[in-house]
């Protein structure tokens, strides 16, 4: 293995820019439509359980032990099942994404005070629209921390996702694994490493933005 | 009540002559005739939580006149919150009947029933995420309302409780003072018209100042809006400001007395109501007689150049009698003008005039 060369770096990104931008582009996206997934199915889950003490604690116990699954593992598990590609990464992720979506949305709806409740309900809102026209917008701030955190989280699981053939900037680390001792091998892991890191500010710096854009002026500190 | 109240009035005031403040009066009463809130009866009603065998409520009868202002008081843990959450279903009664307007509301979808009756808590509880334009249109947009309607009673309920419309309707509730946001609480509760309120000591957790300036401001509202209202607290004081009868409430919600503030102040039923009313009993009439209800003395006995309006209570005469050191202050008109007097003795003999008839006879 060669020792690193930045004019070599900076070279190889010149030389194979169409090739990183496109990959960082399947990066985002696959992990967008996983937290989109998870984004409607965690918080499904939560406005089910959020009140039931048995539900509650089976949903974030189930999506707490997903997690604790080496992300390897759980991706090659799901090649006899699905294949190779987008899909087995993408079902990957979504299930990754569930334990911090689901416990804010339970946190966030159980976190509205007793008061608030009550007065929803003395005003003749049903159950129904006090959860979602009351007690959801109210949690929200809380469930976007948590689609925010799972995608921290995905950003990086999901560069092991090119293991089973899945898109984005894993695949340029792999690569350069695979080709240890060539001239571009240390070149190949470090865009894709760099890519992750970099990717991962921006989109954190776009989720207080979106925080801001979709949380009601009247619950912003 | 009411109607006897004001008939005494119009004939005493001042020798029968009639005043500017016995019309206002008298018209004040027909209004409220008017707009009256719906008729409330609750009959036999019990609640016994879960196994308990101590009922939190037992055997509650009460009958309310529409357009009546009717306090529970008593000490926190009587069941008198217990006993008012049970007209709008918040609490389920375990038996017994509860009929507003002759309708039976156990047999009511308790969310239709609740759009129909107001509710205000001592927390408030604002939507923090909505307007306070939000905050109020939510029961006229359940009730399907056209936006326009909508929009127009927000103003007008803005305007109702004191608050500007223009500078408020846009903000959040965060963006109120703690008295602001209560008078919302009203508004929000007032947005459908209902006939019946209830209020869980909804002035409870303000300042006495501003808990002084609400009371004031909605005594004026109730004058012309006329809704039946059941208004909890533990403030006996409160209770005599506002109410049009008070029931004094013992453990599991047991009326020791429901009457006007007048008749339980001056005869209470028993050591637990005089308990209740502490000291001063006799103060807290005269805060509730006007000069203009009172028999008083002739312009001409008036010493000194202090004087009160008529519209003032005898006990603010009393303070000023004390104050001044005067055997005789002036009583004025509407226009300033002295029209009468009022003596310590004269304030004495309403009081004594009022214990019952053989007293007023002999003084008379």
């Amino acid at each position: 293995m060669t020792g690193f060369d930045l004019p070599g770096l900076l070279a190889f990104w010149g030389k194979r820019y169409d090739d990183i931008l496109q990959l960082i582009g399947q990066h985002l996206l696959v992990v967008a439509v996983a937290l989109l997934l998870a984004t409607v199915i965690g918080v499904g889950i939560g406005l089910l359980v959020w009140n039931s003490p048995v539900g509650r604690s089976l949903a974030v116990t189930s999506a707490a032990v997903i997690l604790t699954i080496p992300s390897l593992a759980l991706l090659a598990a799901m090649i006899p099942l699905f294949g190779l590609g987008w899909v087995p990464t993408l079902i990957g992720l979504t299930l990754y994404s569930l334990l911090p979506i689901i416990r804010n949305t339970v946190v966030g709806l159980r976190e509205v005070s007793p008061a608030i409740m009550e007065a929803a309900t003395g005003m003749g809102l049903s159950r129904g629209a006090v959860l979602l026209r009351i007690q959801l917008p109210m949690a929200w701030p809380v469930i976007v921390t948590g689609v925010r955190v799972a995608a921290q989280l995905t950003i990086g699981i999901a560069a092991i996702g090119a293991y089973v053939g899945g898109p984005g900037l894993g695949q340029m680390i792999f690569q350069g694994l695979s080709s240890l001792g060539s001239k571009n091998a240390l070149n190949y892991a470090l865009t894709g490493t760099l890519g992750v890191i970099v990717l991962a500010l921006i989109v954190d710096g776009l989720f207080t933005l979106i925080t801001k854009t979709t949380t009601s002026k009247g619950l912003r500190a | 009540m009411t109607d006897s109240t004001a008939d005494t009035g119009a004939s005493r005031v001042l020798g029968g002559r009639p005043t500017e403040a016995t019309i206002r009066t008298t018209t004040t009463i027909t209004t409220v005739k008017n707009t009256s809130g719906a008729h409330i009866e609750l009959k036999n009603v019990n609640k016994v939580y879960g196994e308990q065998t101590v009922p939190a409520v037992e055997d509650f009868s009460m009958d309310v006149e529409p357009g009546e202002l009717i306090m529970f008081v008593g000490p926190s843990g009587c069941g008198k919150t217990t006993t008012m959450k049970m007209i709008n279903r918040i609490i389920e009664p375990t038996s017994g009947s509860i009929t507003v307007d002759g309708r039976d509301v156990l047999s009511l979808n308790p969310n239709e029933l609740r759009r129909h009756i107001g509710y205000v808590i001592q927390q408030i509880g604002l939507f923090p995420h909505m307007t306070i334009a939000e905050n109020i249109s939510v029961v006229p947009k359940l009730l399907g309302w056209s936006k326009e309607k909508t929009r127009n009673r927000v103003d007008e309920l803005l305007s109702v409780v004191q608050l500007d419309p223009k500078t408020f309707a846009g903000r959040y509730p965060k963006q109120l003072s703690g008295g602001q946001q209560q008078r919302v609480g009203v508004a929000r509760a007032l947005a459908a018209d209902p006939p019946v309120m209830l209020m869980d000591e909804p002035f409870g957790a303000t300042d006495p100042i501003t808990r002084e300036k609400l009371q004031v401001e909605f005594l004026r509202l109730q004058e012309s809006i006329g809704k039946t209202i059941i208004f909890v607290t533990h403030d006996f004081d409160e209770a005599v400001r506002l109410g049009d009868r008070i029931a004094v409430l013992s453990d599991r919600s047991k009326i020791e007395q429901f009457d006007t503030p007048a008749n339980i102040l001056r005869a209470p039923a028993n050591d637990y109501v005089a308990s209740f009313i502490g000291h001063g009993a006799a103060l807290k009439r005269l805060a509730l007689i006007p000069l203009y209800d009172a028999l008083l003395g002739r312009a001409s006995d008036a010493r000194g150049t202090a004087s009160l309006p008529e519209t003032d209570s005898l006990r603010d005469a009393l303070d000023l009698l004390v104050l001044t050191g005067l055997p005789a202050i002036g009583v004025t008109d509407a226009s300033g003008k002295v029209v009468a007097s009022v003596t310590v003795d004269q304030i004495s003999a309403e009081l004594g005039d009022d214990v019952g008839g053989a007293a007023a006879g002999a003084l008379s």
